[in-house]
């Protein structure tokens, strides 16, 4: 069958589905290390992505868990899920690289229009990692800075939309 | 596992009856309506019976129906087709050079189906020479998607051409007061048009006593075939075609008849109408039941009016879930229904109609639509009763609001 990813009517790849079905890592980490909360101001969607950091055999800062919760589609569940699986075990150097393109492959393609799902779970990922930087008194890139910096602008629009869920 | 098929105002199976009176119209009766000799005739014929079956459905006169591709393309042509012929609708006959021409009025709803508002939108736009593009103006509904006539009364102006207003909700079923509108409308000269799409076979209507000059109907809603449907326009309603051609249906629209389509329609139309009370009262029951059964999820709500909505139509939102994950889970297990989530549309924004009824988009984001049809059993309701809640709370485990 020819990819069905062209703007109207794109179809879920059985590997989005299958996630969907039977998604990895969701719930809280209690005592996380970092948390990342961010919202989509297009369609709405909310995800919160949490880690836990300990140091690998090389004493290298590495995501020793990650979890999710996420309000929104299926493929907004599906880059959640994926986007735990691909960061659990890395270092957070590596955590760091992984992109949209990443998470979009690792499911077997997106529809165009889903997008920006991948980006959402990329940004959550990023946010966390931030979080955790802060809360240690780490080093924060001028990049990282800047990425949080954008992010934080549309967290702040969805937060005042769900005020009414949150408090 | 035997699928669940609740998502009839999306579209209809065609009923085998209907299949079977169409079937001779593909390879044996295939002439053009036009042709003079005798399988032209026979089309013909099959045509013109099919447009009195239909004229009567609605109390209109034969000659008042015109068959169309779609619904889509009836209210194209209904917008489109009096605004371009009455374009100078309460404009001085003389104005000076420097003032321009104002463009003609229209009046419509905020829940009115998207082709409506886009060809307002498309007409709005139609500005030339010294001539503005048109005015539109949307009148609002209350929290059940219900219009109060008297707003649209004081919306008329001496420019107003033409008022269009569905009758019933696609989306939450809502119907509105057309006869009251009606008779506003024929009191202050405008021309009224309703798209009927929802519920045309499902309510009874009489154009001439509701004071209706154009009305839309489709095909495919009530168990008849896609790609046909209809504009009734009044006996001296002035209109412009859309598709020039050769001369098909009155002139107003080129184009060969799809014969066999059409008489599908007619078949299903009268199916309808013939089962119409008994089949109203069947669904009214399972719908009922299915409501109260989904209100007892925990943060549940229902959108539009209890009772003032169509026999088949349940539409919901469920707090802290978005629809379209809510509609995948239900088809994993085998149930299709519909949602007005941003998410599950093409422009990425909540239904405008929930919106209309003043639902956040967070709470329009949660919405699930449930749309019965003539061949939804009760066991099947009683299957989605089962099986909805454990989805809801399934779908709330995931999400990072509780």
């Amino acid at each position: 069958m020819k990819k069905n990813n062209n703007i109207c009517g794109g179809l879920y790849t059985p590997k989005v589905m299958e996630t969907f079905k039977n998604p990895h890592n969701y719930g809280k980490i209690k005592n996380a290390d970092g948390i990342g909360k961010v919202g989509n101001i297009v369609c709405g969607d909310v995800m919160h992505l949490y880690i836990k950091v300990g140091l690998n055999k090389k004493k290298e800062e590495t995501i020793k868990d990650v979890k999710f919760e996420t309000f929104g589609c299926v493929a907004a569940i599906s880059t959640s899920s994926i986007i735990t699986d691909l960061a659990k075990g890395k270092t957070i150097k590596e955590a760091l690289k992984i992109t949209k393109d990443n998470v979009i492959e690792s499911l077997g393609g997106l529809p165009k229009i889903k997008y920006h799902c991948s980006v959402l779970a990329i940004d959550a990922l990023i946010e966390a990692i931030y979080d955790y930087f802060l809360k240690n008194k780490k080093e924060i890139t001028a990049d990282l800075q800047k990425k949080h910096n954008n992010i934080q602008k549309a967290k702040e629009i969805i937060e005042k939309r769900y005020e009414k869920w949150t408090n | 596992m035997k699928k669940i098929y609740l998502d009839y105002a999306a579209t209809t199976p065609i009923d085998p009856r209907v299949a079977k009176a169409m079937s001779p119209y593909f390879t044996e009766k295939f002439g053009n309506t036009m042709s003079l000799h005798y399988f032209g005739q026979e089309a013909k014929l099959a045509l013109e019976q099919s447009r009195d079956i239909l004229a009567d459905l609605i109390s209109a006169k034969s000659n008042e129906i015109i068959f169309t591709s779609s619904a889509t393309e009836s209210n194209n042509l209904a917008l489109k087709g009096t605004a371009l012929a009455n374009k100078s609708k309460g404009n001085p006959a003389r104005i000076g050079y420097a003032e321009g021409v104002a463009g003609g009025h229209i009046i419509i709803s905020s829940i009115e189906h998207p082709c409506i508002i886009e060809s307002s939108k498309w007409l709005k736009k139609q500005a030339c020479l010294r001539r503005q593009g048109f005015e539109i103006t949307s009148i609002p509904v209350d929290k059940y998607g219900i219009i109060d006539p008297k707003d649209i009364e004081k919306a008329i102006t001496e420019k107003t051409i033409l008022v269009s207003i569905i009758h019933a909700s696609n989306e939450i079923g809502a119907i509105q007061p057309i006869e009251e509108i009606g008779k506003i409308c024929r009191e202050r000269k405008v021309y009224f048009h309703t798209d009927a799409s929802q519920s045309f076979g499902k309510i009874s209507i009489d154009v001439k006593k509701m004071n209706i000059d154009l009305l839309t109907a489709s095909s495919h809603k009530i168990y008849g075939p896609k790609g046909v449907g209809l504009l009734y326009i009044r006996e001296g309603v002035k209109i412009e075609p859309l598709l020039h051609g050769g001369g098909q249906e009155n002139g107003l629209r080129g184009s060969t008849v799809n014969v066999a389509a059409v008489v599908g329609f007619a078949k299903a139309a009268e199916i309808c109408k013939k089962e119409m009370v008994k089949e109203n009262k069947r669904l009214i029951k399972l719908r009922d039941k299915l409501i109260r059964s989904v209100l007892k999820i925990k943060n549940s709500h229902l959108n539009g009016h209890i009772k003032n909505r169509l026999s088949n139509n349940a539409n919901f939102w469920f707090e802290f879930v978005e629809g379209e994950s809510l509609v995948m889970q239900l088809d994993l297990e085998g149930i299709a229904c519909s949602t007005g989530s941003a998410c599950s549309s093409f422009k990425l924004e909540p239904s405008h109609v929930l919106l209309a009824l003043g639902l956040k988009p967070q709470e329009a984001h949660g919405s699930l639509r449930v749309s019965l049809g003539r061949f939804t059993t009760e066991k099947e309701i009683n299957q989605l009763i089962k099986v909805l809640p454990k989805i809801v709370k399934k779908i709330r485990a995931i999400s990072p609001f509780k």
